[in-house]
């Protein structure tokens, strides 16, 4: 039989049109294709500095986020109760004419009352700006509840973190170490390293107490026990320190490991020694000098006067017999032997396998260096251990392990993307001064130097809904989303009238407490109004917030919209090169719906906030995307640094008509490159220093040292001692202390309070599903359609589990009953499950018998945004001390076989949602 | 019945690496969605939103966990498709000449306007690699993008199947078997690519690269240190320490 001919070469597309995915925060680049004006298919972009032509499995199931039966339609206004589902279809400009009859008047009068908090936005440089010009202090996005302590331990520690901030010289590095349950951010660059790592054979070393994923190739895995990370880490740092493997030079020229600390008791107590100006001072070949002169070579050792450097309060520190990896092992979960042999491979990569670039540089001291040294070992990090109680004191040392051995901004290290290296003393403080019918005072978020920047009334009371920059927790850089809900019901510390949320399932999986929230959601007070008066949501899909909403306003797909992927926010930099995006409609919605970003400036030119409206009152911007092309944050620089001025024009230049064209015919993307010898050391290095300030990342250079001690965080332990104006109230003082504590420290997650509840409970987000806040997406939930608890081998066989079977876990909290499934792989005291795969009935356009309803289950129901009470009859949110990183991982419960229900418990009523979707 | 080719000028296949593979998925949608619009009839979908989803997939992964005799347990990730077998009894076993090899580069084909949807090559396959379109009532299975890897309304560089080119870790290799310095040939030389069940006797394309050993076992640390501190007190460490300088 004759072999069939085919057509090897059909045509692939009408037109490609390139743009940035939003299946996950990632920002990969995609082309998309189209056929007969709808899309065929979506592929990487080669081109793209963020993931080079790959796309992971929710990047490639994007095209069926646009014909999702859970997309909504049109604006909506409740017209049952809260909870129904019930809702009437209204215009856009009803819409907007009742978002301005809410807002106006509250503007005018108390604009404290309008709470505008944001879920997974890129726009936070815009909706920022809003909330900055409405003029309530009461606005941030959800790094508290995902990763703030990650971010923050690394910006005022080193002045960068991971992902965004900085990353592993993947060409270079010889090992990498994985920390934590980190799936997730950053998605394909990660896998993109780790490819290129065992390529070559690299070693990769995971930390994690769940060997799935990354850590299924890991070519050692440690199940460390959780919230126990910070203490191994510091036991790593005790055996470099007692080795004698610390890069000395390194901590000697670029960290304040040689600034002396002082001894004399008294309100300076243990803050630097300075001089007349402020500057803090080193001795340097027996003389007492400011840090940053030329030709000064610090002393690691010096004593003066009885004040000791920070080097020698570091190493007796961490010298101390207590972070022994013998004292440390059973707490750890992992044998000394192992501890002692992971700190063996860092040293001998770092310091043994060293690698040299012939490329001089000057550093801020104006001092030559004819080479640059690399210590080729690399780390990354990102909820895993930031989600805990200690997170960011964690987070901290895990920074001062990567500066000890010198590999930070060094060949085959970490390296910051631009706009950092940053430090806290770079970045604004927190502002929260109100004044009715006008801007607030300052941006609300930032990185406090001190409790003179505590976000406090006259009063010393909270001045935020969320107590962000409170004495609860004084660094919260991206303020405490997670107690929005509860506070503002609680009217702790006040009530507000208006909850104005984007892209947050608040309702749900975002929430801790999820069933008490519905409650906080749907509460009455005794005048028959809602305790939160108005709920304005947008969202694209019906989730389980839309039914708890007043007023509805529809999103577009990532598809149909501008977006702006900002310098000014969250940009798409990579080590040699700052970078930015955009978004734009490669497809027109079929439907009445708007891009958030578009809706947001129209409503800001309706109540007339400066920045949105002209002298004369008229709009100043069209839509998002006039906005990205013309507005100036400051002269010369906007949202994108590309084809600025006549086109031409690099960082900074006039607002350029033709912007946003140049940047689609670029493939959505702009690149400026990081000069040649401007690359490693960052932060001391002169020609980045200058480059940065060219391109406007800087308006001066700001050379740095790394903080091994944190002088801020001393100044809030100074407060907690008494000293100082600004007083905190006496229940806070003992756990200040010790959480401000200004040298890395590890203290047991308060979870581990609830001793009568032995096991360990986490969540992970799947590769193929992580944030995919999308939809429940038709090809995805194939792949992940339900989430069973899964057990290790240990409890497993002492419950007598058998596959199929069901179990109660129980918490301090609450109760749920769910599917067991066996995994060896696992900490011995460590139960998982997928996150944010169980759905309410009735929500994200799936039957009501979708697995994700009747299998699937959420472990939020078994954690309290409050702690219990405690001695000092206090309940204290379940939140990190230092920056109120919600501590979802602090989880423990107690886990029994049961007999199968016929659904996963607890049970919902069904939302009756299909009303308003597609 | 139908034969197979006594020979194919190349053996165009994959050399899928076990030990780079996270489990990650990526390979699996990207084919769907090439493939839902390319050869042959959509992937199609049933019950997308309800209670038992099923649809067509020409790729899975699978994660399988080992228990070594001693030390931590382990987790493999098995991305799963169509091996291109030299003897491949799907091909075999159509009994309308649906099912083929090809000649020229030894891709197993499904020839759809000749296949009766009677699943024998499914059922034929040790591999579990095919699947029927339950809408169109057809065989389907891995093309190894034959409507890519030539296509000349591509750019060179995308000429090769949608799971290699989308494979975030780079844990998929496409090449020629039949050509010993092939990147796939010298890729499976090196790393030890194996078959996947050869005692079926199917001899399959596509190899394997098999994990590394993993969890080195204890051993005595080199890490030495400076000396007895606990005896000389932090004073004599820090001299020691920073005499090093």
């Amino acid at each position: 039989m004759a072999q069939p001919k085919i057509d090897t070469s059909p045509k692939v597309s009408d037109e490609v049109r390139q743009t940035t995915c939003y299946m996950c925060a990632c920002r990969c680049g995609i082309n998309v294709h189209l056929k007969s004006g709808k899309v065929s298919y979506i592929e990487g972009n080669r081109a793209h500095p963020v993931n080079k032509g790959v796309l992971c499995a929710k990047g490639a199931s994007g095209i069926r986020q646009v014909n999702a039966p859970s997309r909504l339609r049109a604006p909506l206004r409740r017209v049952g109760p809260r909870g129904s589902g019930a809702f009437e279809e209204i215009s856009w400009d009803e819409a907007l004419g009742l978002a301005v009859e809410w807002l106006g008047p509250l503007r005018d009068t108390a604009p404290e009352k309008l709470a505008f908090f944001t879920g997974r936005d890129q726009s936070q440089s815009l909706t920022s700006f809003w909330a900055q010009n409405y003029g309530t202090p009461n606005y941030a996005a959800h790094g508290g509840f995902c990763s703030v302590n990650m971010a923050a331990g690394g910006i005022y520690t080193v002045g960068g973190a991971f992902w965004e901030f900085g990353q592993p010289d993947w060409e270079r590095t010889k090992m990498f170490v994985l920390f934590g349950v980190a799936e997730d951010h950053d998605s394909n660059p990660i896998k993109m390293g780790l490819g290129r790592l065992k390529a070559r054979g690299a070693k990769v070393v995971g930390v994690n107490p769940i060997r799935s994923g990354y850590n299924a190739v890991a070519d050692d895995w440690f199940g460390v026990t959780p919230g126990a990370d910070g203490l191994l880490i510091l036991s790593l740092i005790h055996c470099l320190l007692a080795a004698g493997k610390v890069d000395l030079d390194y901590l000697a020229r670029f960290t304040n490991a040689p600034l002396l600390v002082r001894s004399d008791e008294g309100a300076e107590k243990g803050l630097f020694l300075r001089d007349a100006d402020g500057k803090a001072l080193v001795m340097s070949g027996g003389a007492l000098v400011p840090f940053d002169r030329a030709g000064v070579r610090p002393d690691l050792g010096a004593v003066y006067e009885g004040h000791r450097t920070v080097f020698q309060h570091m190493a007796e520190r961490y010298l101390s017999p207590d972070y022994a990896p013998e004292a440390v092992a059973a707490r750890v979960g992992i044998d000394a032997s192992r501890i002692r042999a992971l700190a063996a491979d860092l040293a001998r990569v770092a310091f043994d396998e060293a690698i040299e670039i012939a490329q001089p540089w000057v550093d801020f001291r104006g001092d030559r260096h004819d080479k640059m040294i690399g210590r080729p070992v690399s780390f990354h990090a990102m909820r895993g251990i930031s989600a805990h109680s200690n997170g960011f004191q964690t987070a901290r040392a895990l920074h001062l392990l990567q500066v000890v051995l010198g590999t930070v901004e060094t060949p085959g290290g970490y390296r910051f993307k631009p706009p950092y290296p940053k430090p806290a003393e770079a970045h604004p403080a927190p502002h929260c001064k109100v004044t009715p019918g006008k801007p607030l005072d300052g941006p609300h978020l930032g990185y406090p130097r001190g409790p003179e920047h505590l976000c406090l009334d006259a009063s010393g009371n909270p001045a935020r809904i969320d107590k962000a920059f409170s004495w609860e927790n004084p660094l919260s850089a991206h303020g405490v989303m997670h107690m929005v809900i509860a506070n503002a019901h609680a009217g702790d510390p006040y009530k507000i009238d208006t909850l104005f949320l984007y892209m947050a399932n608040m309702a749900w999986n975002s929430s801790m407490n999820t069933a008490q929230v519905m409650e906080m959601l749907t509460d009455k007070g005794e005048d028959g109004e809602y305790v939160i008066p108005r709920i304005i949501y947008s969202d694209a899909y019906a989730s389980e917030m839309v039914a708890y909403a007043d007023l509805i306003l529809p999103d577009t797909t990532y598809l149909e919209r501008h977006d702006c992927i900002s310098l000014l926010d969250r940009p798409i930099s990579e080590p040699d090169a700052a970078g930015d995006s955009i978004r734009w409609p490669v497809i027109e919605p079929d439907r009445d719906v708007r891009g958030f970003q578009s809706v947001l400036i129209d409503l800001g030119a309706r109540l007339g906030l400066p920045g949105f409206v002209t002298p004369e009152g008229a709009p100043l911007y069209r839509d998002y995307g006039d906005y990205i092309t013309n507005h100036q944050r400051r002269p010369g620089v906007g949202p994108l640094m590309g084809f600025r001025g006549d086109g031409s024009e690099e960082g900074r230049g006039a607002p350029n008509p033709d912007q946003l064209q140049r940047y689609i015919d670029n493939g959505a993307f702009y690149q400026a490159h990081v000069p040649e010898g401007a690359d490693f050391y960052k932060p001391w290095n002169k020609a980045y220093q200058d480059w940065a300030v060219k391109i406007g990342l800087y308006d001066a250079p700001q050379p740095y040292l790394f903080s091994i001690y944190s002088e801020p965080m001393r100044k809030f332990q100074l407060a907690a001692e008494g000293f100082g104006t600004r007083q905190p109230p006496e229940a806070a003082r003992a756990r200040l202390k010790q959480a401000m504590d200004p040298l890395p420290v590890w203290y047991a997650p308060f979870g581990d309070d609830a001793a009568s509840y032995p096991v360990h409970a986490l969540t992970q987000r799947p590769m193929a599903m992580y944030h995919s806040w999308g939809s429940q997406n038709a090809w995805l939930r194939q792949i992940h359609g339900y989430n069973p608890l899964y057990v290790p081998t240990k409890i497993w066989q002492a419950n007598g589990f058998a596959e199929g079977d069901w179990a109660k876990v129980t918490s301090p909290n609450g109760e749920i009953v769910v599917p067991v499934a066996h995994m060896a792989a696992l900490n011995e005291h460590t139960v998982w499950t997928w996150n944010a795969i169980g759905k309410r009935k009735g929500t994200w356009g799936l039957d009501p018998d979708a697995p994700e309803a009747t299998k699937g289950f959420l472990l939020n129901h078994l954690i309290s945004e409050l702690l219990p009470a405690k001695g000092d009859g206090m309940r204290w949110s379940n939140s990190d001390p230092v920056t109120g990183q919600a501590a979802w991982f602090d989880l423990r419960v107690r886990i029994e076989k049961v007999d199968a229900p016929t659904q996963a418990q607890p049970v919902f009523p069904a939302l009756d949602l299909k009303g308003v979707q597609v | 019945m139908t034969c197979l080719p006594g020979h194919t000028e190349k053996k165009l296949g994959l050399a899928i690496d076990l030990d780079t593979c996270v489990g990650c998925h990526a390979c699996v949608t990207a084919c769907k969605g090439w493939n839902d619009q390319g050869y042959g009839v959509p992937l199609t979908d049933q019950d997308a939103y309800g209670a038992d989803p099923s649809g067509v997939f020409l790729n899975r992964v699978h994660s399988y966990q080992v228990q070594p005799e001693t030390g931590a347990a382990q987790v493999i990730n098995f991305p799963r498709s169509c091996l291109h077998c030299e003897d491949a009894p799907c091909v075999t076993v159509c009994p309308t000449g649906a099912s083929y090899k090809r000649v020229e580069d030894g891709i197993v084909l499904v020839n759809e306007s000749d296949c009766i949807g009677c699943g024998l090559c499914a059922w034929a396959c040790p591999y579990g690699a095919r699947e029927m379109d339950a809408e169109a009532g057809v065989m389907k299975k891995c093309t190894l993008c034959v409507d890519r890897i030539y296509n000349e309304n591509l750019p060179e560089e995308d000429r090769e199947p949608a799971c290699v080119r989308t494979c975030p870790t780079g844990a998929r290799h496409f090449g020629d078997f039949a050509d010993p310095d092939s990147k796939v040939s010298q890729l499976a030389a090196k790393r030890g690519g194996f078959d996947l069940m050869p005692d079926m006797g199917t001899k399959p394309t596509n190899k394997y690269l098999a994990p590394r050993p993993k969890d080195r076992r204890n051993e005595a640390s080199l890490l030495a240190p400076l000396l007895d501190i606990e005896a000389t007190g932090f004073a004599g460490w820090l001299d020691r320490v920073l005499g090093k300088i």
